[in-house]
């Protein structure tokens, strides 16, 4: 019998997966698909929620505005790293630091 | 074991699997078709959890769009003629340890001879009747067209206000 703590497991190992991506890439698009991994994960444990809690279906909703604003972050984000990407002729992180003092 | 089950492990594995090649690939290429079947993977779990129409929206909006949208990303960051199109990696040793300690902070099952589960199995989660696997479709638009409208038309605002800053932002400006 698959229960809750199954899938919970599954997103908790997707979410370090995401996050050890996120920690130790330097190209900014493979950070991105770091980001891409967390979001996965929480809406994974939405979904698991929705169908072992109350039973309502809120979770999944709430996983549908999850999936718009990753949508939504990753348009945005990539517009950025091309800008960047013009500027310095690098998609590497660390060497976007014009900002320093 | 099950037949429910063995999806279960099936799709969990290969979610799994193909989220460390994502993260662990040299190459950039190999972590983007790594990420489209982790999209699979979890697509298949949203259908064992009886989310169908939420199945069929990954499906849609990760792996037609943002997927792409990355494969894009990665062509135009490079130049033409760089092939190998590597990733470097920075401070692993430190990754690995936050990301070990995050999965045994969240899902240790350790519990003898020191009870050290993870926060998962020490909560005590509201678990109730729960919904019976059934076709979701119909009532997420009705959902989505009654009680949620406000947040809905929120989000159809943030795409728009997203695509106009994505545009400008990438817009070649003759001034700079």
């Amino acid at each position: 019998m698959i229960a809750l703590q199954h899938y919970l497991a599954v997103s908790a190992v997707l979410f370090s997966l995401g996050m050890l991506g996120i920690l130790t890439r330097r190209n900014a698009v493979n950070v991105l698909m770091g980001v891409e991994l967390v979001l996965n994960s929480a809406n994974l444990n939405l979904v698991a929620f929705s169908r072992f809690g109350p039973g309502n279906l809120q979770g999944q909703l709430f996983a549908v505005f999850v999936i718009v604003i990753a949508a939504a972050e990753v348009a945005v984000a990539l517009a950025i790293v091309l800008t960047l990407y013009r500027l310095r002729r690098t998609p590497n992180l660390d060497e976007a630091d014009i900002l320093r003092g | 074991m099950s037949a429910e089950a063995a999806v279960f492990y099936l799709f969990a594995a290969v979610t799994v699997a193909s989220g460390a090649v994502v993260v662990l690939a040299r190459s950039l290429i190999y972590s983007a078709f790594a990420l489209l079947f982790t999209f699979f993977g979890v697509a298949g779990l949203y259908v064992l959890l009886g989310a169908d129409f939420l199945a069929a929206t990954q499906l849609l909006i990760y792996v037609g769009g943002i997927l792409v949208l990355l494969l894009f990303g990665v062509m135009l960051t490079h130049k033409l003629y760089d092939l190998d199109l590597r990733s470097e990696v920075t401070q692993f040793l430190p990754g690995i340890i936050v990301a070990t300690g995050l999965i045994l902070i969240l899902a240790s099952p350790v519990r003898w001879p020191l009870d050290l589960r993870g926060l998962m199995f020490r909560t005590q989660w509201a678990v109730g009747a729960g919904r019976p696997p059934a076709a979701t479709t119909a009532e997420i638009g009705q959902l989505f067209m009654g009680r949620y409208l406000l947040p809905f038309e929120a989000a159809s605002i943030l795409l728009l206000v997203a695509l106009m800053g994505a545009a400008m932002i990438v817009r070649r400006r003759k001034d700079a």
